[in-house]
């Protein structure tokens, strides 16, 4: 089947909430060690814990960059504690194509960042 | 002799569709597919032969030995060895690895002495070596490439000292194709008194392979890469080193005489093969080296090179495209290494499968190596002797959609 379909394409040449948040509450660093994808995730969120705005940089393959645009629209809205429960088939169904074993690590990249950075905002309260 | 389709047909796996495109294997450096002789080979054993070997007194069990051990000599002979002995069978090229590393090294290479190592191993050899180098305090150096990937042998050279005790290198880069000068490595590394161990994983059954010509003392490769099943492994090592390693793992078959407290173990090859081995596929291995001696091995190393320039002449018309291979093909086997500026290689590696094209990408387990190539990995084609020029022009077909989807030119 085609993964390259326009959206997931036009998420990666352009992403969503693109660049540093410079009044961010929390920031984090993930990398996937063995192929070099990463992603620098940051977040803003008030007094409930409902997240506010998102910003994030990064480098690798269409599915690890796509994935974290389209789950940057979803996670405003979300409260830091709904983040933790964002599960894989979750990011298949946001990125609209069939995700082979081989790539799920791209796809869990963006989840695995937003766990992350939650996990941390809510540890750090 | 076989023309490449007759060969191709004796490749049952090479026939099916992929993504609704003919199937186009080129990740032959990872693993090799297997004639229907060898497939067969096992089935046949299991249907006729099979019963454990070197104890029964029985019709089969001497049968399934003979053929065992036929393979051994047979393994033999196609390295030139000078005798069956010299041949272990292991379960791959990262267990012989292993066993030299946790025997001869472990008892041979003492604190201050110096291990030499390149910059083109995979990590089958180099972890052993660097964890060898931390157990018994010793110093590890790595050969570094040139410009050109090719071994650097002014520094391997400057490298060798009085200290040096064992030199590791392999016969062939799976990331880049280099072909390292083995013979000469071998000679200088004797001059000083150290062992010399060669990687022959990517050469062995793809390049002819000579260990009493190029004197090597330790050579290791795997069935699976030369068209026989995986399980199984070969060290070579010289009759007088094999027979002054202990053992490294214990158990029946590699025993004389066993009492209560103590045991007499068997001279080599037995020393090292304890327990049941993988019979049926140590038996279909030596069909493939018959399969690969029917064709010939300087005409399967020609049949590469062939492909491998053919492959630099169509790639390298693309500005974007990096190709990792020297620039004389003479020092290469057939593996060409790329890169596409501006996209990820496990894009590289999707849009090819969508095309029914297999090819690898990532860091080849040779981190150290590709990590200096290029920080995001490369994408990998190698070719073996059922692989045409068709099959090259479909991996430019799968390019050029990388291209388009990526709005590359």
């Amino acid at each position: 089947m085609d993964i390259y379909t326009e959206i997931l394409l036009d998420h990666y040449r352009n992403p969503h909430h693109a660049g540093k948040l410079d009044d961010a509450d929390v920031f984090v660093h993930e990398v996937n060690a063995s192929c070099g994808d990463s992603v620098d995730l940051y977040l803003k969120f008030d007094e409930k814990n409902v997240i506010t705005n998102v910003g994030f940089t990064g480098s690798g393959c269409t599915i690890s960059q796509a994935s974290m645009s389209m789950l940057s629209d979803e996670l405003i809205g979300k409260t830091l504690e709904d983040v933790q429960s964002l599960t894989m088939e979750y990011i298949e169904q946001l990125l609209g194509i069939p995700i082979s074993p081989g790539r799920s690590k791209c796809a869990l990249l963006s989840i695995a960042a937003a766990k992350k950075a939650t996990h941390d905002a809510m540890r750090n309260k | 002799m076989k023309n490449i389709q007759e060969i191709k047909r004796d490749f049952p796996i090479l026939s099916q569709k992929i993504n609704g495109r003919p199937f186009v294997y080129l990740d032959n450096a990872a693993t090799s597919q297997k004639p229907k002789q060898v497939i067969n080979k096992i089935t046949q054993y299991y249907e006729e032969t099979n019963s454990n070997i070197h104890r029964g007194i029985h019709a089969l069990a001497e049968k399934a030995t003979q053929e065992y051990e036929r393979t051994r000599s047979h393994v033999a002979s196609f390295i030139n060895a000078s005798s069956a002995d010299e041949i272990v069978f292991t379960k791959n090229a990262t267990e012989s690895i292993n066993l030299v590393a946790s025997t001869w090294a472990q008892d041979n290479i003492l604190e201050g002495d110096e291990i030499i190592v390149t910059a083109l191993e995979h990590h089958a050899n180099l972890v052993p070596w660097q964890e060898l180098a931390k157990r018994k305090n010793a110093t590890l150096k790595i050969v570094p490439i040139t410009e050109d990937f090719l071994l650097d042998i002014e520094v391997f050279n400057s490298m060798l000292s009085e200290r040096t005790k064992l030199v590791c290198v392999t016969a062939m880069s799976n990331v880049t194709g280099t072909i390292t000068p083995i013979r000469d490595i071998v000679k200088k590394s004797h001059e000083k008194g150290a062992i010399i161990l060669v990687d022959g994983a990517q050469s062995v059954g793809h390049v002819p392979t000579d260990v009493q010509a190029d004197d090597v003392d330790f050579l290791v490769f795997s069935a699976h890469k030369m068209m026989g099943p995986t399980g199984v492994g070969v060290l070579y090592g010289k009759k007088e080193l094999l027979n002054n390693m202990r053992p490294y793992y214990f158990g029946g078959d590699m025993v004389e005489e066993v009492g209560d407290y103590d045991s007499v173990y068997k001279r080599a090859p037995m020393r090292f093969e304890a327990g049941t081995p993988n019979i049926a596929d140590v038996i279909a291995f030596d069909t493939s080296i018959s399969y690969l001696e029917s064709i010939g091995i300087d005409a399967v190393a020609r049949h590469g090179r062939e492909l491998l320039d053919y492959a630099i002449e169509r790639f390298s018309q693309y500005s974007f495209v990096k190709l990792f291979a020297p620039k004389n093909t003479e020092n290469s086997g057939a593996i060409l290494s790329f890169s596409v500026e501006g996209v990820h290689s496990h894009d590289i590696a999707t849009v090819f499968d969508q095309h029914g094209v297999a090819i690898r990408v990532g860091y080849h387990c040779a981190q150290p190596l590709v990590k200096k190539l290029t920080l995001l990995g490369t994408a990998r084609m190698s070719f073996y002797i059922y692989n045409t020029k068709e099959d090259i022009d479909m991996a430019e077909e799968a390019l050029k959609k990388v291209v388009e989807i990526f709005k590359l030119q």
